[in-house]
């Protein structure tokens, strides 16, 4: 067992535990959004920082991916973390305002109400769960990152369907920005739930839901 | 070439090459380096050669053609050994008369170097100032040996310092050695490296361990890896050697860009040399050690040089980091245990090993010992590679090795590190560089690039320059690095057009300081210090930018307008160059810039002799 201290109460965990799961059994509440259970940690978003060490040598690492040391001190909530909590939300607000999944994280942690920044609409926060759920959980790998900086993307190769997805919608399930997808882009008629009232086809057919989609979204897809 | 088999050999044969080159021979010695060729080398050696042929020389002059000796601004050059006599900018005629005087022992006065301030002829490499003040322990090998030619580097006690411990050394000795003497990593952060070699050395090896040489040199402005990559491949071969004598590895990688031709073609000749001499591979010189390297070209992507992006861009995946721990040394490539030392870093073990540690640790400061190669380049007299003891002053390196500024503009400030690295301004240059004085200065030793700014250079422009260069080679992989330079990017933007506030300039601050903070990587982690740093030392300049609308250094287009003042005699110059014709003005009389046409280019300030065109 390894023993350290979370905002100065002690826990023991076993080896292999991260710094985020640790806080979780004592529960300290830390945002995460490109973290899940069932897949590998990826340390991308960087909501779930926390402070470790101390005096000039202490740093900001991700909690998802920092496995628990022998004697470490962490601070979940120190002004430190507060305020790049604060920035990265802010940075979140201004790029994908009308993620729900982000508007909730912004309003629990910091209770932000704007930003300083010019108001773009981008639909990927490139926080990398439907690449992971793809590969990991589907044992597919149709979709994954290219480009870098500015011009990275998510996407299948060439921008033509992948051989091997499955269009089972596990992407889109996980996805904490696109889940207005399914109104093609018309948002006076977002989260409309006029598709729940459609049976879904592949009920139809097959007898068996076959995709992830909750509610289904009656892509017809499953017709084809 | 024939292997050899057992450390006795290679004593026989060294003794044998050193006899060969010590008939006292003048020898022309001429680089033709990457910047060389650029310039003319390959002209010059052509010429060189046939001169030698024809005057019937070849028994009396050598010739050797090497790596970069570091002068760039007098390239291409050429020196006469023994006595070190330095021809600047050699042209194909001169060439042919310099050979004729070498064949004659004779020396060209009316070609030597004239020091711009005295305006003296001086004959000697050594005594030029700009070679005078450096200590070149890595750069002067690059003018004795050929890269191309292995026994060449043998010759000048290539390899002793590995057959010499493969006879009778320990590899915690070689561990001990280097620890002593304080060698620091040379790619930017300054980890020491005797401490990662025995952090390697510790780890479980049953999987094997892998040695890296990181050859990733990406910084704008910086190429002190590369002269040494093609100048002197073997220093870095043997010291990985000595590396792997020392950590028990078995596998080597030089992680080079393909941005480098020359370099990778001097690698793959060293390599393959290296190993038909038997000095790569399976039991090197009859000895229990066995080690080979491979070379792996790097697509060009600015974060491969961050060590976990590295090693992700070897093993063939997309180069993207990961948050340590674990570290490299604990599991780095497909797992096996990893040290990653920059280019500069190994050339330095053989020396460490050759002259001591003691002897090593004499050149320095406290904390940083040895020397460092900085590259030279921007508003300076004397570009090039400079090889210095850390713990010189800025106030040295530029105005008595880099000569003072190019022209009559004063100096304003260096930016050192690169992208990653901040501006140190004027103010400051008697600050003693070495890796902690520059952290303390808000800018970072980086991989040695040191990029010299007047007062004709805007620092928020400057600032906005890496932030592009930064938002398009971050990785993407973590937000706030991403999306962070991508918006301080923009706000810098804002500024240097005239849209900017007094809010925005917090909110940079603000945002700058979390990039820095909350990142994954070394890139992130100091991706802010160009705006932190020209904010700390240049703040009224964002200042003017925001407040007056007014560029103080008249570089940024939307904030600045070209008049002509009374010191124009109407010469024309600059009505020719102006590519919109905005210029108009009759002979010998004063010229009028019209605004509507002008597009700040300023090609009528560049082209102006009699300072007549104000920028406001």
């Amino acid at each position: 067992m390894i023993n350290l201290t979370i905002n100065g109460l002690s826990v023991s965990v076993e080896e292999g535990t991260t710094i985020l799961e640790a806080a979780q059994q004592l529960g300290f509440p830390i945002p995460t959004l490109c973290h899940m259970e069932g897949l590998t940690p990826y340390g991308a978003c960087r909501l779930c920082v926390v402070e470790i060490g101390e005096g000039p040598r202490a740093k900001l690492v991700s909690s998802c991916t920092y496995p628990a040391q022998e004697g470490l001190k962490v601070r979940t909530a120190s002004q430190r973390v507060l305020r790049a909590r604060k920035m990265i939300l802010q940075l979140m607000l201004a790029s994908c305002p009308q993620s729900k999944t982000v508007q909730d994280l912004a309003s629990k942690f910091g209770g932000i109400q704007g930003h300083p920044f010019r108001q773009e609409y981008e639909d990927c926060l490139l926080c990398g769960l439907c690449v992971r759920m793809c590969k990991e959980q589907m044992m597919s790998g149709a979709i994954g990152f290219r480009g870098r900086g500015k011009d990275r993307s998510i996407g299948t190769p060439f921008d033509i369907r992948s051989d091997i997805c499955r269009t089972c919608g596990g992407c889109m399930y996980v996805c904490p920005a696109c889940q207005l997808r399914c109104t093609y882009n018309e948002p006076e008629k977002a989260v409309c739930g006029g598709c729940q009232n459609l049976p879904p086809p592949c009920m139809e057919k097959f007898d068996d839901m076959s995709c992830y989609m909750d509610p289904c979204v009656a892509c017809e897809i499953c017709k084809e | 070439m024939q292997s050899i088999r057992s450390l006795d050999d290679f004593q026989t044969l060294q003794k044998r090459l050193k006899v060969d080159t010590a008939k006292n021979l003048p020898v022309i010695v001429i680089p033709a380096s990457t910047c060389a060729q650029a310039s003319g080398a390959n002209e010059i050696i052509r010429v060189a050669k046939r001169e030698i042929l024809q005057r019937n020389l070849s028994e009396k002059v050598g010739l050797r053609i090497t790596g970069c000796h570091g002068f760039c601004q007098m390239e291409p050059n050429v020196l006469i050994e023994p006595r070190g006599t330095f021809y600047p900018k050699v042209g194909m005629k001169q060439m042919a008369r310099i050979v004729e005087a070498v064949g004659k022992g004779e020396v060209l006065e009316e070609y030597l170097y004239r020091d711009a301030k005295t305006g003296r002829r001086i004959e000697l490499a050594r005594d030029i100032p700009f070679f005078a003040r450096q200590v070149r322990f890595l750069l002067g090998q690059n003018e004795k040996v050929d890269p191309i030619r292995i026994y060449n580097y043998i010759a000048n006690g290539g390899y002793a310092a590995l057959a010499r411990l493969l006879g009778e050394g320990r590899p915690a000795d070689v561990i001990e050695e280097v620890k002593k003497s304080g060698l620091r990593g040379r790619g930017g952060a300054g980890f020491p490296t005797g401490l990662k070699w025995e952090a390697l050395a510790r780890q479980d090896g049953r999987r094997g361990k892998v040695l890296v040489c990181n050859a990733d040199e990406g910084d704008p402005g910086a190429y002190m890896d590369r002269a040494v990559l093609e100048g002197n491949p073997h220093a870095i071969i043997e010291g990985m050697l000595l590396g792997a004598f020392a950590t028990g590895a078995e596998e080597g990688v030089v992680y080079v860009r393909a941005e480098y031709p020359l370099a990778i073609k001097h690698l793959i000749i060293a390599l393959d040399q290296a190993r038909k001499l038997g000095l790569l591979g399976k039991n090197i010189l009859g000895s229990s050690l066995s080690f080979d390297i491979d070379l792996v070209k790097g697509a060009g992507a600015f974060v491969c040089g961050e060590e976990t992006a590295l090693m992700r861009s070897i093993e063939g995946k997309m180069g993207e980091p990961r948050q340590r721990p674990p570290f490299p040394v604990e599991r780095g490539i497909e797992g096996k245990p990893t040290a990653i030392n920059n280019v500069e870093t190994w050339a330095n073990v053989p020396l460490i090993i050759n002259l001591g540690a003691e002897e090593f640790a004499r050149v320095g400061t406290k904390n940083s010992k040895g020397t460092k190669i900085f590259s030279l380049v921007g508003k300076i007299s004397n570009t090039g590679l400079v090889e210095v003891p850390m713990g010189m002053t800025i106030k040295e390196i530029v105005h008595e090795i880099g000569g003072g500024p190019e022209n009559s503009v004063p100096i304003k400030a260096v930016q050192t590190g690169g992208p990653s690295g901040g501006c140190i301004p004027a103010t400051h240059f008697d600050l003693r560089i070495d890796y902690d004085s520059l952290a303390e200065a808000g800018s970072i030793m980086g991989s040695g690039g040191m990029i010299v700014m007047d007062e004709h250079t805007c620092m928020v422009d400057v600032a906005k320059y890496f932030m592009n260069f930064l938002q398009d080679e971050s990785c993407g992989k973590c937000y706030v690095c991403r999306k962070g330079t991508q918006r301080m990017s923009e706000i810098l933007d804002d500024i240097t057009s005239g849209r900017g506030t007094m809010e925005q300039l917090q909110t940079l601050e603000e945002l700058a300081q979390v990039v820095k903070d909350a990142s994954m990587c070394g890139l992130g982690q100091t991706a802010s210090n160009p705006v932190l740093s020209t904010l700390r030392y240049f703040r009224e300049e964002y200042e003017a930018h925001i407040r007056d609308r007014r560029c103080p250094a008249g570089v940024c287009r939307d904030l600045i307008t070209f008049t002509i003042n009374e010191n124009c005699n109407g010469c024309g110059a600059c009505k020719l160059a102006c590519p919109e014709k905005a210029i108009s003005g009759k002979k010998k009389e004063p010229h009028f810039i019209d605004m509507k046409k002008c597009i700040k280019c300023g090609m009528c300030r560049s082209v102006c002799k009699f300072d007549a065109v104000d920028v406001r």
